[in-house]
């Protein structure tokens, strides 16, 4: 009674503070003076029709490699608990998906992986990019092992195609220092015009290794996860 | 136009907290699972209200899509063989 009692003191008191940071909310009119730089100089500068795509890989890419090796790492840890099982040891037993989940899985698939490339290629005209191209390809790999407890994707083919669009990526950014104003510069290449699928100099390219990078990451942890061999209960 | 979108944002407000309080008191996982999937659902509709796109992007493929798919994957695993279902 004295435990609920303080919990709903402490929701009371955490909900007075946020109403009355929210009640002095107002919604800005103008953009702030940063907002402002990358909308007037966005276009000329980088060429990216999708202004959040142009901050994210251009003007704040050290932020995004930080992101990708967070995920890296992430992914890294979790391969190295989960024990993977030997050769010819059984993975733990799992019910096989229904009739209904297997079938519909097998059709969604190639759909899945062509919306997921799509989301990434695209992602300097349209919303979207890397990491949710990468996610969507995940969510498709991690519905196939939903429906077969038993599926996995070849180990040395995700390593090499994580291994190798990561590299790629701090290449492009290395490039950049060299051929252009600094690291991660797209225009590394020409910007092209405004609006096509090969515009905003290097953009598509560094995306795509990103896409291809968290893509692989992911369908990493969940072969991990569905091939571990101690039960995880 | 914009009382159709405070509506809207009402409407989702009132759906993600029942959504939450579903996903706190359900007594099945299952349902718990799609409660909170549910959630990341209404939380990227608001974002995409809200007119930011990308971050409704990231919500509906990493919280509804990859997060929901993964809870089930590990809930297949650790659930025993003859456990009730």
């Amino acid at each position: 009674m004295l435990r609920n009692s303080l919990i709903l003191g402490l929701v009371a008191v955490f909900a007075l503070a946020l109403f009355t940071i929210f009640s002095e909310y107002k919604t800005p009119e103008t953009l702030n003076r940063t907002a402002q730089y990358y909308n007037e100089n966005e276009v000329s500068q980088v060429g990216a029709a999708n202004v959040v795509t142009a901050v994210v890989v251009t003007y704040r890419g050290l932020d995004t490699l930080g992101e990708v090796t967070v995920l890296f790492l992430t992914a890294s840890v979790i391969g190295f608990i989960l024990r993977r099982k030997k050769k010819g040891e059984p993975v733990v037993k799992a019910d096989k998906g229904s009739e209904i989940l297997s079938t519909a899985s097998r059709i969604l698939f190639p759909g899945s992986i062509i919306l997921g490339v799509y989301v990434f290629v695209n992602g300097h005209l349209t919303p979207g990019g890397g990491f949710q191209g990468g996610a969507v390809i995940g969510t498709a790999i991690l519905l196939i092992a939903l429906a077969n407890p038993e599926f996995a994707v070849s180990r040395k083919v995700l390593h090499w195609l994580e291994s190798l669009s990561g590299v790629t990526y701090v290449i492009i950014g290395l490039l950049g220092i060299f051929l252009a104003a600094g690291f991660l510069d797209n225009r590394i290449l020409p910007l092209g015009d405004f609006g096509h699928l090969l515009s905003a100099g290097a953009i598509p390219i560094i995306y795509s290794m990103i896409g291809i990078k968290v893509g692989a990451e992911l369908s990493g942890i969940i072969t991990d996860i569905n091939q571990t061999k101690t039960n995880l209960s | 136009m914009i009382t159709f979108n405070i509506v809207l944002l009402i409407f989702l407000s009132v759906a993600t907290i029942s959504g939450a309080l579903v996903a706190v008191t359900a007594k099945k996982t299952a349902v718990a699972i799609l409660a909170s999937g549910a959630i990341s659902l209404f939380a990227s509709i608001f974002f995409l209200v809200l007119a930011s796109p990308d971050v409704a992007m990231t919500e509906a493929a990493i919280g509804a899509g990859l997060t929901t798919f993964l809870f089930f994957v590990i809930l297949r695993k650790t659930e025993s063989h003859h456990a009730e279902k």
